[in-house]
């Protein structure tokens, strides 16, 4: 057994949360030039030139890369060599939470009750996906998701008729319907298959994975590329301002389903895809 | 599709010069208002009172920024979500705002109050906080301070990058952009 302190996850996670608020990942970066260099639309250019610009200002002024920084999703992964000493490792978690949104002026967006809430003042809770793992390792991925593209997102219980033609159609439809409030290029996450909480769970998960890398199953990653296609072709562009591309990338996840069931989730990221990972 | 400097406050020619499509770089001052502040403003007309703000020719700007790091005026910047302020959009227009930043789909009745009262629906980057947040250079609250970031601030700006989405003609770049770059007819894929 190693033991972990839980101390060095409220480390990490104060860390991560503002490295991923202030350092958009590299690939999502380059994604945006290259899109760039082929956008057909000259307004839909100047706009993604600016998002790659804004993206190294961030990084220079040490800004907040979209002033909506979030609820804290944070992904944990704890090996089952691992033992976690000195806590509650959710309360480590909104610890660093707390922490990294003071120290990095991010801004606080949670209520502490849906409809009689008031600002919790430190963006705690976090959402925390805790998962156990072979190893011995500790892993967090820290996502900040603005609101204005999770609003946006969406899930339907097919039926198995509909199938696969079925959600398609409800992904390009999700993104249409996205448009322009959810800051479009995006990347999608769609999860297909399991049960109601599991498929948006696979959607969320889907964002995870860097852009430019396709599933590993070779049909899933068919139906990624065809409906990256698909949703560059609906015309909306950077901003929703009208171009070609509406999406820098679309991620599937699958998992089993019900004989009776084809449940179908869209989580919509937009183009401040924020993640950051560290091990301990 | 053209580019153009405007200084606030706006009057009706400078208005009618701007075309759904334009880039436009806005110096001078604006406000921000989100929506605990609409709410508050259309409630103090609802009762008659006057707003105490210098709305004539004034741009109202939908922001809830992050908090000013030491040695700058403001955090990070980027518009939110107009159509939260729809319900309120139309009252604030009449009472003489010529410009309005925010990104994101208007409704039927904001478009139409554009119109009527001559006044320009701008998109701002969404998402570019920190690029924008170098085209202020001053901000202070000057009503309802005790919202914190929802109150409304005036906010100087140099050169603050917006492209016109509604113009006083009645067009909309979210429909007219997106149409022309459409490769799909919509029939196709609408079912659900
Ligand atoms: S949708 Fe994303 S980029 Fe747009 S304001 Fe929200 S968090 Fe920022």
């Amino acid at each position: 057994m190693r033991e972990v302190p839980v101390q060095r996850i409220t480390e990490e996670v104060a860390r991560l949360s503002q490295e991923a608020n202030c350092d958009l990942p590299e690939g999502v970066e380059k994604a945006l030039r290259e899109a760039a260099e082929r956008e057909e639309s000259p307004v839909g250019r100047e706009v993604l030139r600016s998002l790659a610009e804004n993206a190294l200002i961030a990084r220079q002024d040490r800004m907040p890369i979209c002033q909506d920084t979030g609820f804290s999703v944070v992904f944990v992964e704890v090996g089952q060599d691992v033992h976690l000493v000195g806590g509650n490792v959710y309360d480590a978690v909104n610890e660093g939470v707390r922490q990294g949104y003071r120290e990095g002026f991010l801004r606080k967006s949670i209520l502490d009750h849906p409809w009689q809430g008031k600002n919790t003042g430190d963006n705690t809770p976090a959402i925390v996906h805790l998962d156990i793992v072979p190893g011995d390792r500790v892993r967090l991925r820290f996502m900040p998701k603005g609101g204005g593209s999770e609003n946006k997102s969406r899930l339907a219980m097919l039926r198995p008729a509909d199938g696969l033609e079925g959600a398609r159609r409800f992904v390009i439809e999700t993104v249409e319907k996205a448009g322009p409030d959810a800051c479009p290029p995006f990347i999608v996450g769609v999860g297909i298959g399991g049960t109601f909480d599991k498929v948006a769970f696979l959607a969320k998960k889907a964002l995870l994975r860097p852009i430019g890398t396709f599933n590993s199953r070779p049909e899933v990653a068919e139906f990624e590329r065809e409906l990256l296609v698909a949703v560059n072709r609906l015309g909306l562009g950077p901003e929703g301002l009208g171009g070609r591309t509406t999406a820098l990338w679309v991620a599937v996840e699958v998992s089993p389903r019900h004989i009776a069931s084809f449940p179908v989730a869209v989580n919509i990221q937009c183009h401040a895809a924020r993640v950051k990972e560290a091990v301990i | 599709m053209g580019e153009q400097r405007i200084s606030t406050p706006l009057g009706e020619n400078e208005v009618k010069a701007l075309r759904s499509g334009d880039r436009v770089f806005i110096s001078g001052e604006i406000y921000t208002a989100r929506d605990m502040a609409h709410k508050r403003l259309v409630e103090m007309l609802d009762s008659g009172q006057d707003i105490p703000l210098d709305l004539k020719g004034s741009i109202v700007y939908y922001v809830g920024p992050t908090p000013a790091p030491p040695g700058r005026v403001i955090g990070s910047a980027g518009p939110t979500t107009a159509g939260r302020m729809d319900p309120y959009t139309p009252r604030i227009l009449a009472q003489g705002v010529r410009g309005l930043i925010g990104k994101g789909r208007r409704s039927p009745e904001v478009k139409e109050a554009l119109v009527r009262y001559g006044a320009v629906y701008l998109a701002a980057m969404g998402g570019a906080g920190a690029l924008l947040s170098r085209h202020i250079t001053g901000a202070r609250a000057v009503l309802f301070e005790d919202l914190g970031p929802e109150a409304v601030y005036l906010l100087q700006v140099k050169e603050f990058p917006v492209v016109v989405v509604n113009d006083i003609y009645g067009n909309d770049l979210y429909e007219d952009g997106v149409l022309q770059y459409r490769l799909d007819d919509r029939s196709n894929f609408l079912i659900f």
